[in-house]
């Protein structure tokens, strides 16, 4: 990889001097004009709908887990323009290999709420994304994804395809040994994956600092020979860019990308945690003031594009999102043939078996009722 | 004597020892400032420092690597994997070099560490949070693999798990973690691992259990006791070593045994009990032994796992034909 191989943006943004990329500020004024990615004020307003819809959705899948509707969810809150701004780069031909907290990409490749909704009230179907092409299942074992991700990198190389793959780590998933094989392989492959490590500052309760004495996550890319970058991952003009710039340079047949999107996770790790015992609240409020939608939504206002009425669309929102809940509530069946017949394409005997030792206990147990 | 779950009776074993010997560290993923996300480490770190009680980065190979460096340069590390799912990353330390390290030095480094981590089903959990791998642990030779199934024991056998200069498995029961309450002593006391408990005494049949299924074994037995079936239950407490001879001892009384256990049921500590059966009580057995344990399936996400997880009536059940086999 020659420097004059590497786009502009990831040459200005050296992580080893732990440079950010970054186009708007917190008031949503443009601070690098140069960078600002060309995109309509459809498509502007587009995104924050996007954004907003997962705001929304992710709100409500809290709301029911807390209603006892649900069981374990991990929000997305805080983190919605780096999805958004990989969903509207992703192709439907391009690969999705997520962790676990990028459902607005999910979105974007057509998985629905429906199905997030069945998979997080414990029913596998809701991993098998049926409008979905190209996207694998969410990923709990942490930084093993990674992996598949190269894996598929590869396929895709070999089969001549036109093809990019998207994979998603946290900042905890940095320290296993997966990260970094998968990046090692992806860097002697050149293979067309753009791997995001979305850096929300905590992996459960262990803040970055105590993850890694690397200078950012960015950099690790150096040792494993492919651009990185780190950009401000609240920030959707600078993970729009990013993203457009990552995947002209996949597509190109260059190799692999690593891109450090820094954001907060404005939640907890999931439902069953507890942030208070961990973090502070005046910590909260200062990343708060990052907030992607509201950096977004002030931008747009001082563009003068600003014509959402948000109340209203957030009612239309939280309607359609209900009724998927709904659906998913509703379609809650679960016979016994689900725990046997996805596990092998030619079931063997010892399993029939015991599932017929299983039944007889069943009619048993009829019996007695 | 008060009243503890798992969880206090583990934490309080943790304290005892690290107040006890200044060579014993407790580290893993979230068990310094936030106490474990079980709370077991809970209140460690602010008591003895973060020297000695702390979180690591995100790495269960390292977790467990470093805790083998540690142990053959005088320290006796404990160790916390967060869940069972999460234990495979460290495998290979484990099978390739925690468990053989003492042989292949021929005794001159020892690995007397800890590996805790919580396991089981039943919770409503995400993938890779209700598995049973006992018996891929129990498989390694070079390790100690042990199970509590109350506060009591859990107390009393991670002590003496601490002061084992063997590698130990020490699996905890997620589900009843805090299901359980009972007075415990709060001095120092030691369960010797490797020895089963025979929970209740009985004549027609022999159950053997472990862990969380402890407690719904009991259930069992009082819809079995109420058909007129005397069972003896025997809380096998450690998979690795296994007591051949509370095993054998009952089954040449009872003539019957049926294993409970979560786990999938082929290749299982079930199969080796039934072994054990055959080898040590082949001439008095009256019915076939019997495992009553989960599929070889992976276990079904929340909705499905009412299918795969073991019910009081399942149990009773399969007591029922033993007897009338």
């Amino acid at each position: 990889m020659t420097p004059n191989d590497l786009p502009e943006i990831f040459r200005d943004h050296n992580p080893l001097e732990d440079k950010m990329l970054q186009v708007i500020d917190n008031e949503g004024n443009i601070i690098s004009g140069e960078l600002m990615p060309q995109l309509d004020d459809n498509t502007i307003i587009d995104a924050y709908q996007k954004m907003l819809y997962e705001r929304t959705a992710d709100e409500m899948a809290i709301s029911f887990q807390r209603q006892g509707r649900m069981y374990t969810y991990t929000p997305n809150l805080g983190q919605e323009a780096i999805h958004i701004a990989a969903g509207m780069n992703i192709r439907k031909e391009d690969w999705l290999v997520p962790a676990f907290r990028e459902m607005g990409t999910l979105l974007a490749k057509g998985v629905t709420m429906k199905e997030m909704f069945l998979f997080y009230n414990g029913n596998e179907h809701g991993s098998s994304f049926q409008n979905a092409h190209h996207v694998l299942p969410i990923a709990i074992s942490i930084g093993t994804q990674l992996q598949h991700a190269t894996g598929i990198g590869y396929s895709v190389k070999y089969r001549k395809k036109d093809e990019t793959v998207f994979t998603f780590i946290g900042d905890g998933g940095t320290s296993e040994g997966d990260f970094s094989e998968a990046l090692n392989f992806a860097g002697v492959w050149q293979v067309p994956v753009i791997f995001t490590v979305q850096n929300n500052q905590y992996a459960i309760s262990v803040p970055v600092k105590a993850q890694t004495n690397s200078v950012n996550l960015a950099v690790k890319s150096v040792a494993f020979g492919i651009p990185g970058i780190k950009v401000d991952g609240n920030d959707f003009f600078a993970m729009y860019l990013a993203y457009q710039t990552a995947s002209e340079y996949a597509r190109s047949g260059r190799g692999a990308v690593l891109i450090e999107a820094l954001t907060y996770r404005l939640g907890a790790h999931t439902t069953s945690d507890d942030p208070t015992k961990y973090r502070k609240k005046e910590e909260e409020e200062l990343w708060g003031l990052t907030d992607p939608l509201v950096r977004l939504k002030r931008y747009m206002e001082r563009s003068g594009i600003w014509q959402i009425d948000e109340e209203t669309l957030k009612d239309t929102y939280r309607q359609e999102i209900e009724q998927q809940f709904l659906d998913a509530e509703k379609s809650k069946t679960y016979p016994l043939d689900d725990v046997f017949a996805y596990m092998y394409t030619d079931m063997p005997d010892e399993l029939r078996r015991q599932k017929a030792e299983y039944e007889q206990f069943l009619s048993w147990k009829e019996t007695r009722e | 004597m008060s009243a503890m779950t798992m969880v206090k009776a583990i934490n309080s074993a943790l304290d005892i020892k690290l107040k006890e010997d200044k060579n014993i560290v407790i580290y893993g993923e979230d068990v310094g400032v936030e106490g474990g996300v079980f709370r077991v480490t809970e209140g460690l770190q602010k008591k003895y420092g973060a020297e000695r009680v702390f979180d690591t980065p995100l790495a269960e190979s390292a977790i467990v690597g470093t805790a083998l460096g540690m142990a053959v340069s005088g320290l006796r590390p404990i160790v916390e994997l967060q869940f069972e799912g999460f234990t495979f990353p460290a495998f290979n330390q484990i099978l390739s070099n925690v468990a053989r390290m003492q042989n292949r030095s021929r005794g001159r480094y020892g690995a007397p560490l800890v590996i805790r981590f919580p396991y089981g089903g039943g919770v409503n959990a995400l993938e890779h949070h209700s598995d049973s791998p006992e018996a891929l642990f129990a498989h390694i030779p070079g390790l100690k693999v042990v199970i509590p199934s109350t506060p009591h024991d859990a107390k009393g056998m991670m002590i003496a798990a601490i002061e084992s200069n063997d590698p130990v498995i020490f699996m905890e029961p997620k589900r009843i973690y805090r299901a359980i309450k009972q007075e415990v002593s709060d001095e120092k006391f030691t369960i010797p691992l490797g020895k089963a408990r025979v929970v209740q005494e009985g004549s027609d049949v022999t159950v053997v259990a472990f862990g969380a299924m402890i407690r719904e074994c009991q259930k069992a037995i009082v819809m079995a006791e109420e058909s007129g079936i005397s069972v003896e239950l025997i809380d096998l407490r450690s998979i690795y070593p296994i007591d051949r001879e509370t095993i054998r001892n009952s089954v040449r009384k009872t003539g019957r045994m049926i294993v409970v256990a979560e786990a999938h049921q082929s290749f299982s500590v079930g199969s080796e009990l039934i072994a054990i059966a055959n080898e040590e009580a082949f001439l008095y057995l009256e019915a076939p032994p019997k495992r009553v344990m989960g599929y070889d399936t992976v276990v079904p996400l929340a909705q499905g796992e009412k299918y795969y997880i073991i019910s009081p009536d399942r149990i009773f059940y399969e007591i029922e034909k033993s007897v009338h086999f």
